[in-house]
């Protein structure tokens, strides 16, 4: 593969992430998004040449949402394009976002995430993923015990859930740090043992402190040519790489044994394109699609390429704090804030926020030169995106 | 500059009014297996030595699917099993907006692009539009794109003073146009007079003015320009893209100014290097979802004098220019595969494989798709063979 040219994110902006954002309606909950990320970047609407719009219709029940969203986006008398793949939506408009201007055609691209899912219900709108006429009536929503009970199997009980709360834990103080952040429970350690016991089991292990939110909000991204990049900003994060990688709809219905989960087929192909061979050492820090904390946990495994319980240790060692050896989500994650479509948008921004140093309370206290953004949907899907603070 | 990218696969199913026996996936895997007989299409991933396809387009929309990720029925289909699938949830003809984006980017060879709907699922696709409009101010008026159409063909009628005779005449144009055409079966041809008969659907647009509800796939494998020679002997080239929005609400715009439409195409133009739209193209094919829309969009495109296109329906300027020889949209596409559809078509008769409608050596040829309410948002694309 060899890039046509290369693409920086020069500007962020994110609306507050909260269960009900009443007071504004979708454009206007945008608009806060769009311009922020503009006076972020140091620009206008007018600099934009081309807007990339996602998010899943079925959960606000709004067609071709980008339509209405030309009030609050800005786009009206530009070029635009709508991309939507499930969860991995907000990252998949990155790839978008990247392939628009890589190519020549723009060389200033906004992309814009957002979900306001107190319009909808979430859980119904997921189960309705499912086929109608094979897997509808098994589906429950994006809740399973299914890793929460693997983990503990593989190492114990005790183990499996000590380090699963103390995961969702320091993802709280991390949130406690994040002002935009949704749910900022100010959860603290000595809590582990009672909140793994008395917290409301949704399936199996997997408890309602666990599991992600649902939050309304809107996240907005600027991806610029180099050329333009080097003139609004001194700092642009690069984009160094990004590989996204589906599984089938029907799990298994190829038959391949053992089980590959697509983080990890993701993972080994883009560090092995890109050099990278201890990606543990390698990388300065991680912005994790997190669904639940036992996904989290079980999934940093896979990003890392480990095959034994180090990502355990990790966990148990304080190496994903902010502070940390290896910082995971500083914004406080996906537990914390998910406005589904702008999720895997807010990952990659934040991730250039810390390529930049520019993520204020939660930024890691270290140079960041090469960062880790996941997106995760539909059945297993991921999409993986390398940022570095060189242009590659 | 960037590498050029051709069409190296065209391939759809018949477009009817309701294809009970098959579910989107079936339509879909029909375009797909088509596709392979024209080109060696490889899926392997696991083998980076294999050239085969590195990203797959797919376009749907969750609200006419009924489901949430409508895409994600399509990954076994599409053999995207480890590989990267992504929805284009917008107009089909967006799907290779973003096809050549994806290519000239370097990051990507080749594309498999493949759009599914079936509008039949629906009870009314009006029930479909309709929650497009914004639930506070235009929905709870009733509005859908139908009724938003009537409000513009009001407004195109007072402006250009079209006729329903000639908005007759093109219905019954694009019958004879579809008989002849082997994936819009079922369609009975007619004649003016009966089209001046029909039902008032939104006045002006009469029930005959407009698309039937359909249900179909088409797809397409596009590839940069050292594969694309390899794979196939006619590649076909896009020479230019280009699309704009106007304003959502109707009561900000000029219904009849064609504004986004002419932002579209002046981009295409541009990027085209074409300098005189009324002369550049073989072949044209426009999305007209309603009768009215044909004239209007091709004085929007540049091609018709503005205000003359009565003129130019009286003077048989359609068989002139050899617009929607394939029957247009108003021959039955789903609303959201409309554009692309009408590419493949504009792709058919470059490689010249348009059967009874082929134009004679044609060599250059415009596709155009529109979506959202009074024709919001327009996407046009140029296409030539060497």
């Amino acid at each position: 593969m060899k890039k046509n040219r290369n693409v920086g994110i020069i500007g962020v902006g994110q609306s507050a992430y909260s269960s009900h954002r009443e007071e504004v309606n979708q454009p206007e909950m945008i608009h806060e998004a769009v311009a922020e990320a503009l006076a972020h970047a140091g620009m206008t609407i007018d600099d934009i040449g081309c807007i990339v719009h996602g998010n899943m219709e079925l959960f606000e029940m709004v067609h071709q949402p980008d339509l209405w969203h030309s009030l609050g986006m800005g786009s009206v008398g530009k070029e635009t394009l709508r991309v939507t793949t499930g969860g991995t939506t907000g990252a998949t408009i990155c790839c978008t976002a990247d392939y628009l201007v890589a190519s020549g055609m723009h060389d200033v691209v906004l992309a814009v995430g957002f979900e306001k899912l107190q319009e909808g219900h979430t859980t119904g709108g997921i189960t309705n993923m499912a086929d109608p006429l094979w897997a509808r009536q098994l589906q429950t929503g994006a809740l399973t015990g299914m890793t929460a009970a693997a983990v503990i199997e593989e190492f114990g009980e005790e183990r499996a859930k000590k380090a699963s709360m103390k995961y969702r834990i320091i993802m709280d103080k991390h949130a406690m740090k994040n002002k935009k952040a949704h749910r900022r429970l100010g959860l603290e350690f000595d809590q582990a043992d009672d909140l793994m016991v008395n917290s409301p089991a949704l399936v199996g292990e997997l408890r309602m402190i666990h599991m992600c939110s649902q939050s309304d909000g809107a996240c907005a991204v600027i991806f610029a040519s180099e050329e333009k990049a080097r003139q609004f900003r001194k700092n642009p994060a690069w984009i160094k790489d990004h590989i996204t990688v589906h599984r089938e709809e029907s799990f298994g219905c190829f038959g391949d044994e053992p089980f590959v989960l697509s983080h990890r087929y993701a993972a080994e192909k883009l560090f092995a394109r890109n050099g990278i061979k201890n990606p543990r050492k390698e990388i300065d820090m991680f912005e994790m699609y997190d669904p639940s904390s036992w996904w989290g946990l079980d999934w940093l495994r896979e990003f890392l390429l480990f095959n034994g319980d180090e990502h355990l240790k990790m966990v148990e060692n304080d190496e994903i704090t902010i502070d940390g050896d290896f910082p995971i989500n500083p914004s406080g994650g996906v537990t914390a804030s998910n406005p589904i479509g702008a999720t895997a948008l807010v990952r990659v921004a934040e991730a250039a926020l810390q390529i930049m140093g520019e993520a204020g309370e939660h930024q890691v206290p270290k140079t960041v030169n090469q960062a880790l953004a996941s997106g995760f949907g539909g059945t297993l899907w991921t999409v993986l995106f390398l940022l570095t603070r060189e242009a590659p | 500059m960037a590498r050029r990218v051709g069409i190296c696969a065209v391939a759809q199913t018949t477009y009817e009014r309701d294809k009970w026996h098959q579910r989107f996936q079936g339509m879909a895997l029909d375009v797909v297996e088509a596709l392979r007989q024209q080109v060696d299409i490889k899926f392997s991933r696991h083998r980076p030595e294999v050239q085969g396809i590195d990203m797959t387009i797919s376009v749907s929309d969750d609200v006419f699917d009924a489901r949430t990720i409508s895409n994600n029925a399509m990954t076994d289909v599409l053999g995207a099993h480890f590989g990267c699938e992504e929805k284009v949830a917008q107009e089909g003809i967006q799907a290779l907006y973003y096809g050549l984006a994806a290519i000239q980017s370097g990051h990507n060879d080749m594309v498999l692009v493949l759009g599914h709907c079936k509008e039949s699922q629906a009870a009314s696709r009006n029930m479909v539009t309709h929650v497009a409009f914004d639930p506070f101010f235009t929905r709870p008026v009733g509005l859908d794109f139908c009724a938003a159409a009537g409000l513009q063909a009001q407004a195109y009628a007072a402006k250009s003073g079209i006729t329903d005779q000639q908005l007759a005449k093109i219905v019954a144009r694009s019958r004879k146009h579809a008989a002849q055409n082997p994936f819009t079966p079922g369609l009975e041809e007619l004649t003016a007079e009966a089209v001046m008969a029909s039902d008032m659907l939104a006045d002006p647009i009469r029930s005959l003015h407009a698309w039937p509800v359909s249900d179909g796939a088409v797809g397409m494998v596009l590839a940069a320009e050292e594969i694309a020679v390899k794979i196939c002997d006619k590649p076909i080239w896009i020479t230019g893209v280009g699309n704009s929005i106007d304003h959502f609400f109707l009561g900000d715009r000029d219904l009849a100014s064609n504004r986004a439409l002419k932002e579209a195409a002046a981009r295409t133009y541009k990027r085209a290097g074409i300098t005189d739209p009324k002369t550049a193209f073989d072949v044209i094919e426009i999305s007209d979802q309603y009768a009215y829309q044909l004239p209007m969009w091709m004085e929007g495109l540049g091609i018709v004098d503005e205000g003359k296109a009565g003129q130019w329906i009286d003077g048989n300027g359609p068989d002139t220019l050899h617009v929607n020889m394939s029957g247009g949209m108003l021959a039955g596409n789903p609303l959201i595969l409309g554009g692309l559809v009408r590419a493949a078509e504009a792709a058919l008769q470059l490689r010249g494989e348009a059967g009874n409608n082929q134009v004679e050596n044609a060599k250059t040829a415009l596709a155009h798709g529109v979506m959202g309410p009074a024709g919001q948002f327009h996407s046009v694309i140029t296409l030539e063979r060497n």
